[in-house]
């Protein structure tokens, strides 16, 4: 940047804080929740079962979730990412059953590949036409899962289907670590770096902040919305693959509905809807608190009737505090400005 | 522009439906006369069977099971069908068969109405029309071949669990969606069953898996924590059961906890062989094809009319009676276990 370095007042510092408080609130909420369905069932963290599926169920959403906190951080949103692990999910189990024997690596290739090329029409299309991100997503939404009805028909990758050296990666572990927890922990350090460290990752906030203002200093706006949508969709890809290898069945409805799951995990995680604000941690955070919350409903004895209900409480209860530590965060900043002056 | 594409391809479905119902009507009212030459003798047991579309492993196997039959009673089977199962595809394949004036149509009808018309129209044309696997209106087709009643699902899920788990503890069952019709109407009667014939079994919770597989996973972990005591799970869902047993296969409790339900054998194969479900149940489309290509047959020759109380004989399936409004009952579901799950391809 040629700016001249700005001297770090007591303003940003405590910008800093402020965005760090806000994935440790959601932290701190996930650790409530771990410690209360431990109380009730110390199964649910110090069984073999319990801390594999503690650290694995949320895998597969993280990776999804953080792509979709990077698009929404470009003040877009990505609504069709549920389709796009669909279609890769499926991708890949065909894949298996046609080119019998192709090692798993190339299939990891081609399915990231499929994604971001989806997210490349995405973005192309939010780019080029300028219509916003929710229409164009939304109609790619509809657009992608209607290819797979096609393909897929009545069809079904069913688990025997699939080499037994691909599935054992869905559920195995190394040093106690599932391996999906393991790609989705170094897709989430690249991530955040990647985003915190370069001009790449910068630009992204700054187009989400002012996308006009972006546009006139001179950022290629463009090429990083359709790098945006396509990380997005690569992401969407890898999380397909990955969840291929755990359920080992993927019908043409594989994936429906996660869009929300992701959009949800990243607001909750502190990724500003209106863009420019938040990190991929946060979204990965909140990807592993509504999941974690989802499994630790039935075990606290909530009625399965009830169950959404409080999933959907406890959303509104993240952003209302959420809401109210940015708005106090805000007035301190203020005060602090005035105190600089 | 996905959509676009979309909405011109289903406008051009759309036109070619309505040209050929349009060609299928008109050709077919100037061909009154000539449809009666075929069935003119006393029996022309050319049946062909019509399912919801080609290319489907599971009428692929109900196709055998009729070839099967047809051949033993020396009839002449053929197989048409659409590639796609859409509502009306099923119209233009009646209608040809109905000029060219077979014995009977065994149809899996994609839609109970759109089709209804051009069933009549044959039957008009003294072809017989059987319905099996999903059925038309009842006054359309002249028998109904049912793959199985509730009740005969029912038990037979808590006859296998009962018989996994010896007899007595604790089950739970995992669900589709809270408000699935069908499954709802299963655990009801699953829950009377259990009460009058088999007291030592509780039934605990049941939960849903909304047919998700995340859901139907996490909803089997938790049945897993919550219960410690859990000894069995029923799930009358195939997606359930799938989900269940991919979660049991790799945890803990594999082997220690049996799991039963519904389920299709591609589906459940590589838990079979694994160990982690012992048997699981569903209809034999084979049976279920056999039996169509006998109740045609039955009603080509006069035997039966489709009346309630009528009877007929289907090889080695045995005998059997029409029901209430045509409705022939295939039988109890059929149990697929290690020894047999290698036989199917569905």
């Amino acid at each position: 940047m040629t700016a001249p370095a700005i001297e770090r007042s007591a303003a940003t510092k405590r910008l800093r804080s402020v965005g760090a408080a806000r994935e440790f609130g959601i932290l701190l909420a996930l650790v409530l929740v771990v410690l209360a369905a431990t109380i009730a069932n110390p199964n649910f963290l110090f069984s073999a079962d319990g801390w594999r599926d503690l650290l694995l169920t949320p895998a597969i959403l993280v990776l999804v979730a953080i792509g979709q906190a990077i698009v929404i951080i470009t003040r877009n949103v990505d609504l069709s990412v549920g389709s796009i692990l669909g279609l890769s999910a499926y991708l890949t189990g065909r894949l298996f059953v046609d080119l019998q024997g192709i090692p798993i690596i190339v299939v990891f290739v081609i399915a990231v590949g499929f994604g971001a090329l989806l997210g490349l029409v995405n973005g192309a299309l939010v780019a080029f036409a300028k219509v916003p991100a929710m229409v164009i997503t939304l109609g790619t939404l509809y657009a992608y899962r209607g290819i797979n009805v096609l393909w897929t028909g009545s069809d079904r990758i069913n688990a025997s289907d699939l080499p037994k050296s691909f599935l054992a990666l869905g559920t195995g572990q190394i040093l106690y670590i599932p391996i999906l927890t393991i790609i989705a922990l170094v897709v989430l350090i690249a991530a955040a770096w990647f985003m915190k460290n370069t001009r790449g990752g910068r630009e992204f906030y700054a187009i989400g902040s002012d996308p006009a203002a972006a546009e006139l200093y001179g950022l290629r706006v463009t090429r990083r919305l359709l790098i945006a949508f396509a990380l997005s969709g690569a992401l969407s890809g890898l999380a397909g693959v990955l969840y291929a290898a755990r359920y080992g069945t993927i019908s043409s409805q594989a994936g429906a509905g996660w869009e929300l799951d992701a959009v949800g995990a990243a607001v909750i995680g502190g990724v500003a809807i209106t863009g420019g604000v938040g990190s991929v941690w946060g979204a990965a955070i909140g990807a592993v608190l509504l999941l974690t919350i989802n499994r630790a409903l039935p075990i606290l004895g909530i009625p399965d009737f009830w169950q959404r209900a409080v999933v959907g409480a406890l959303i509104i209860g993240a952003i209302v505090l959420d809401r109210v530590l940015a708005v106090r965060a805000k007035r301190r900043l203020i005060e602090a400005r005035e105190e600089d002056r | 522009m996905f959509e676009h594409k979309r909405r011109a391809g289903a406008l051009t479905a759309l036109a070619v439906g309505v040209a050929l119902l349009a060609t299928g009507c008109a050709v077919d009212s100037g061909s009154e006369g000539g449809s009666d030459g075929g069935s003119g003798d006393s029996a022309n047991l050319a049946i062909t069977f019509l399912p919801k579309n080609l290319g489907n492993p599971y009428f692929d196997t109900s196709s055998t099971g009729a070839k099967e039959a047809i051949d033993e009673f020396g009839g002449t089977f053929a197989e048409v069908g659409p590639a796609e199962a859409t509502p009306d595809a099923q119209v233009s394949y009646i209608n040809t068969l109905t000029q060219q004036g077979v014995g009977a149509i065994a149809v899996s009808a994609n839609d109970p109405e759109a089709i209804c018309d051009a069933l009549n129209e044959a039957r008009d044309a003294n072809v017989k029309v059987v319905t099996f696997d999903s059925d038309t209106n009842a006054d359309c087709r002249d028998v109904f071949i049912n793959q199985a009643d509730a009740e005969g699902i029912a038990k037979v899920q808590v006859d296998l669990v009962a018989d996994q788990i010896g007899g007595a503890g604790e089950i739970a069952i995992l669900s589709a969606s809270a408000n699935a019709t069908n499954q709802n109407a299963w655990i009801e009667m699953m829950e009377e069953y259990l009460a009058s014939d088999y007291p030592d079994i509780t039934l605990v919770e049941t939960v849903y898996g909304d047919d998700d597989d995340q859901t139907s996973f996490d909803k089997t972990a938790a049945l897993l924590q919550t219960h410690p005591e859990l000894k069995g799970i029923i799930s009358p869902t195939t997606v359930g059961i799938s989900a269940a047993a991919r979660y049991l296969s790799t945890s803990d409790y594999k082997g220690k906890v049996a799991l039963t339900g519904l389920g299709t054998p591609n589906q459940m194969r590589e838990y079979v062989e694994d160990g982690t479900v012992t048997a699981f149940a569903l209809w034999n489309p084979a049976d279920l094809g056999y039996l169509a290509a006998y109740a045609s047959k039955a009603l080509i020759e006069g035997d039966i009319t489709g009346a309630e109380g009528d009877s007929f004989e289907a090889g080695k399936l045995g005998d059997y009676e029409v029901g209430a409004d045509g409705v022939v009952l295939l039988g109890d579901p059929f149990e697929f276990n290690a020894d047999n799950i290698g036989d199917f391809d569905f």
